[in-house]
């Protein structure tokens, strides 16, 4: 956006909770930053939607007291963030505000705060040299932020090329200091430092090239990992009722993920939640560096009862910092929990724009919006030949549970993963309640994402994975023909099919997030385990009667799971395989 | 709340609906009180200098030439001590023929508190009652509703827990309270001896509807000054949440909102979330607990109310009548506590997630057991022996008027799963196996007997 000669001022004509009408008198553009004085307090608003001479801006404060006649400034600027070393283990507000650094008890209305460190010193080394050409994105240097590399580039904001007219020496900066001047063909030189601004609605752009996702990006959940992977650079979706285990599954996520850095919008849910990421994270391990998982995560909280409007702005936050990360050749995980609440933000802003509404009052665009935010993820081969990936995941919170509904309808259309959660298995605490034949991974029809499956993990692995699903879908069937037949009714095939099925359900599906061991499965062990269910399937058994068969699989079932509590390989992990053997010589046939 | 002496009069209303009117006034601020006939209404919308009061005593009588005062500040109460053991109506005016309380005003629906100066609730709070304890253990700082279809005694229950918490004050926010049901928990508090740590703010039957849209505000206000002023542990009770939400949408409605399922307004998930999210631990020890009714129709729980409740509170508590035993439970299957992985386990002995988990699990078989009896299929041995299992488990644990503590409750559950079944059946990790279960004779030593004996 061009600075404008003056500033546009106006005044409040209308207000409507959140939205508030405001005459201007000047130039104004769409998704421009305003702030409304309530007396001495500045309510940072949005415009958007613009019908001269009146703005429609919404608000992200609570508009109480607020009079006609209140005055407006407008900023000149959309919503940015600041991009800069300092933004890991952070706790950001939607608009980026530390709330760390806020004071007292309850969130003042009008309270901003400068979101990074600006005093703090970083070790700065170069990476480029004097007379290079450079673009924006171009890696000037480096400062190591936590533990990992954090690439300091060429401000994405600058259009064109520059030659590198002189960069800062191997040295202690804070993030305002002169790092290098930079110019353009005309001969102006241009100075930059570590930070720089973006505006969050709009994807930076400054890569080669998105090629199609191929690589699994290990999640340590078995029941995404084996049957339904997502990639590094995917995109995925859980849909599921209250109650069924989407936060617990983001949060195994957010703790296991295989990802450089992580990402969290906690976008409209309960405080308490954020509370335990505060609270876990910086005493938790990563398996992977050994290091805290805090030093590797953002949050972005704009819990339910935080201001509606900053909901939406908070996954355009975080998708921002996201994309900042993946600039710099870094595997980044974005999850967003949940987008209903950030849909549901947009319709209450709709209806009171009184706009034309589309199904359940959601606006008419919403579709469109869900997939220009999912269009944002992606694998990225970036303008100096490295790669970089942003893997997002959102949860959808369908009303009623009915997934005949907007919000899941569109996402739907978007999201190449489907862990679609259900209220019977949660309701069993068949955890984690995602239903295995329902759900979907469209990366295991790409031939790139079989390739590398089956050369990393093992040369079966896809017709495992195929024959998997087809033993979970027979034995569905045989457990409703047992239902309607009756027990007797049918032959004890079918009960060993459906038993069978069982095997998977209770060894490879179900896992606890809450056990220390259990929680988290690496994929070496996921084959093994596989391995063994599978092995166990393709075992002839012999049984007299249908009941001999349910209390038979209890016992393989029981041996497994005291397999899967036992650390890998140990001994009480080889002492329950060696149980599960004896009973599987009872009843074997030849 | 009086008025003073410069403030403009307005005689000249332009509209007028069911909830709300409107007329043309200046200076106006958005969400302030206004006096309007006699009545406290509050503003809702500011369209240049057309203001539309939204009227909480409703609007019957109300003439076109009404006297019409703003008070220049939205809906406030004065907080001290001395609300302890009070009775107030939705407005924070007394209802027990009490003086007025004195203390410092303080606006209702106050800002939020930052996420990161809460703490991570982690005190358990014990009910006796093992369908919540055991299964759905509640903690301090949590919020929770009772699901309940109308019949069932979810505001005694509800008095039950409150009396057991061991809070420092409890709050009564009630809402389309039966005059019944109000001396109802007048009395249990009184018998308790707790009155003079128990606030109430009460909106009766007899009461218009839209004054309800005050009372969660009210209590929350008092309960912020005890938890945030005072440090103490608060806990909030609302009933019923259900009837809250209908006055929200008789609002929206005459607002002209459009609305989205069951006739609620768009808002309601955020309407419903800023009054849950008050629930909250802080580092200081003071503590805010909601425990709340929300009433379903027929058990619907996809209803707008109940669905948009479950996404906000941390879990429910679903009331329901076991026909089998003829008890009120706390079904198992339906509720949840989401809490409850902070405290089990940890507060209470190590077999507790387990347990609580296999029960649960085995009481979902025999449910299976039983629809497989309704189609009049035979049953195996290890169905019935969950039914006899889950009626037991029912009358000992599920049901709500068992009062024992959480050891009980984890042993009666080994002296069941011993009773009905085998080690493998039930499935539990080894170590708990050795250490927790029962020595007496049980289904496997039984069997052990009948195989010898048949032998010898
Ligand atoms: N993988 C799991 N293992 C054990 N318990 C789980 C698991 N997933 C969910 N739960 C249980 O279900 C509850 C609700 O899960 P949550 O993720 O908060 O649901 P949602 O976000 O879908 O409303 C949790 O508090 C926990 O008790
Ligand atoms: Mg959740």
């Amino acid at each position: 956006m061009e600075e404008k000669g003056k500033q546009t001022k106006g005044k409040v004509r209308s207000i409507i909770a959140n939205l508030v009408l405001v005459d201007v008198d000047g130039p104004i553009s769409q998704n421009e930053i305003c702030y409304i004085k309530l007396g001495n307090t500045p309510l940072m608003a949005e415009v958007i939607k613009v019908a001269e001479p009146t703005a429609y801006v919404q608000v992200f404060e609570s508009t109480r007291g607020l009079s006609v006649g209140a005055e407006v400034e407008f900023s000149g600027h959309m919503l940015e963030v600041t991009l800069a070393p300092g933004i890991l283990s952070r706790n950001f507000d939607g608009l980026q505000n530390d709330l760390d650094k806020m004071e007292g008890v309850f969130l003042k209305r009008g309270e901003y705060t400068i979101p990074l460190d600006e005093e703090k010193k970083w070790d700065f080394k170069p990476l480029a040299k004097e007379g290079d050409n450079v673009a924006a994105g171009s890696w000037l240097g480096e400062v190591t932020e936590n533990y990992q590399p954090h690439k300091i580039m060429v401000p994405f904001k600058l259009l064109g090329n520059y030659t590198l007219k002189s960069l800062a020496n191997e040295g202690s900066y804070t993030i305002k200091d002169k790092i290098a001047v930079i110019t353009d063909k005309e001969g102006n030189d241009i100075e930059v430092t570590m930070m720089q601004k973006w505006p969050v609605k709009v994807p930076i752009k400054v890569f080669e090239s998105k090629p199609r996702p191929f690589r699994l990006l290990e999640t340590g959940v078995r029941t995404i990992d084996t049957l339904n992977p997502i990639t590094e650079g995917g995109t995925g979706f859980i849909p599921g009722p209250f109650g069924s285990g989407k936060t617990v599954l983001q949060h195994a996520l957010s703790k296991q993920a295989e990802a450089d850095i992580v990402i969290v919008a906690a976008c409209g849910e309960r405080a308490n939640e954020v509370v335990e990421i505060f609270t876990e994270f910086p005493e938790l391990d990563d398996p992977r560096t050994g290091r805290k998982l805090m030093e590797r995560t953002t949050i972005i909280a704009n819990t339910s009862n935080m201001p509606v409007a900053a909901r939406e702005a908070s996954v355009y936050t975080a998708m921002t910092l996201a994309e900042y990360y993946r600039q710099m050749g870094l595997k980044i995980l974005m999850l967003a929990d949940s987008t209903s609440r950030w849909a549901q933000a947009l319709r209450e802003m709709s209806n009171r724009m009184e706009e034309l509404p589309g199904p359940d009052a959601y606006p008419m665009d919403l579709t469109a919006i869900i997939s220009n935010f999912y269009a944002r993820a992606g694998y990225t081969y970036l303008n100096n030949g490295e790669t970089g990936s942003i893997t997002f995941i959102g949860t959808v919170s369908p009303a009623g549970g009915n997934l005949k509904e907007p919000v899941t309808e569109a996402t739907k259309k978007v999201g190449r993963c489907f862990y679609a959660l259900s209220q019977d298995r949660a309701d069993s605490k068949r955890y984690p309640a995602v239903d295995p034949i329902d759900s979907y991974s469209k990366y295991l029809e790409y031939d790139e994402v079989k390739e590398y499956l089956n050369k990393n993990i093992h040369e079966n692995w896809m017709d495992n994975i195929e024959l998997v699903k087809d033993i979970l879908i027979r034995g569905r069937e045989s457990s409703e023909q047992i239902d309607i037949l009756g027990d007797d009714g049918v032959p004890i095939d079918y009960h060993i099919s459906f038993w069978k099925s069982e095997v998977i359900d209770f060894v490879i599906l179900q896992q606890d997030a809450f056990d220390e061991i259990d929680a988290s499965t690496p994929i070496e062990r996921q084959r093994y385990m596989l391995d063994k269910v599978l092995e166990i399937y393709r075992t002839r058994f012999e049984f007299d009667s249908f009941e001999d068969v349910a209390q038979y699989f209890k016992r393989l079932i029981n041996e497994l799971k005291q397999m899967n509590y036992s650390k890998y390989d140990s001994d009480k992990f080889k002492e329950h395989e060696k149980q599960l053997e004896q009973i599987m010589e009872e009843r074997k046939v030849a | 709340m009086e008025t003073q002496a410069f403030q403009k009069i307005y005689t000249r209303i332009t509209n007028i609906t069911k909830a709300t009117c409107s007329l043309k006034a200046a200076g106006v601020g958005y969400e302030e009180l206004a006096i309007v006939h006699g009545k406290l209404a509050q503003v809702v919308k500011v369209i240049g200098d057309d203001i539309t009061l939204q009227v909480f005593g409703g609007t019957e009588g109300i003439p076109t030439n009404a006297e019409v005062v703003f008070y220049g500040k939205p809906p406030s109460l004065k907080v001290s001590e001395s609300l302890s053991g009070r009775f107030f109506n939705s407005f924070g005016n007394p209802i027990d023929g009490g003086p007025d309380v004195e203390g410092e005003e303080r606006e209702i629906g106050g800002p939020t508190v930052n996420p990161v100066r809460r703490k991570q609730p982690s005190e358990l709070i014990a009910t006796g009652i093992a369908g919540i304890d055991l299964n759905n253990t509640l903690v301090s700082g949590q919020k929770i509703p009772f699901f309940a279809d109308p019949d069932q005694p979810y505001n005694q229950v509800m008095a039950m827990v409150a009396l057991r918490a061991k809070a420092d004050k409890i709050i009564l926010g009630g809402m389309g309270l039966t005059n019944d049901d109000y001396l109802f928990f007048k009395n249990v508090f009184d018998n308790a001896g707790a009155l003079d740590r128990i606030v109430s703010f009460v909106n009766s039957t007899e009461d218009p509807p839209v004054e309800r849209l005050l009372v969660p505000d009210m209590a929350l206000t008092a309960a912020e000054y005890y938890a945030v002023d005072k440090n103490q542990s608060v806990l909030v009770l609302l009933t019923d949440m259900t009837l809250y939400a209908d006055a929200l949408a008789i609002v929206s409605n005459r607002m002209d909102q459009i609305p989205s399922k069951d006739s609620m307004p768009g808002s309601l998930y955020s309407d419903l979330a800023k009054i849950y999210e008050k629930a909250v631990q802080f580092p200081e020890g003071g503590s805010i607990t909601i425990v709340a009714v929300t009433t379903l129709s027929g058990g619907d729980i996809t209803h707008a109310i109940p669905d948009n409740t479950g996404y906000i509170t941390e879990g429910q508590l679903f009331l329901r009548k076991d026909t089998d035993v003829g008890k009120v439970i706390v079904d198992p299957f339906r509720s949840l506590s989401r809490l409850k992985q902070l405290v089990i386990g940890e507060k209470t002995r190590e077999d507790h997630p387990k347990v609580m988990n296999a029960a649960v699990r085995l009481f979902a078989d025999a449910s299976n057991a039983k629809t497989k009896m309704e189609n009049g299929f035979d049953l195996t041995d290890y169905d019935e022996r969950t039914l006899d299992f889950a009626k037991e488990y029912s009358e000992k644990l599920l049901a709500i008027d068992v009062n024992i503590d959480i050891d009980e409750m984890l042993d009666t559950g080994w002296y069941l799963f011993n009773k009905y079944f085998t080690k493998a059946e039930v499935g539990l990790k080894e170590e708990l196996v050795q250490k927790y279960w029962p020595e007496e004779e049980g289904l496997e030593e039984k069997r052990q007997k009948e195989k010898t004996g048949s032998e010898a």
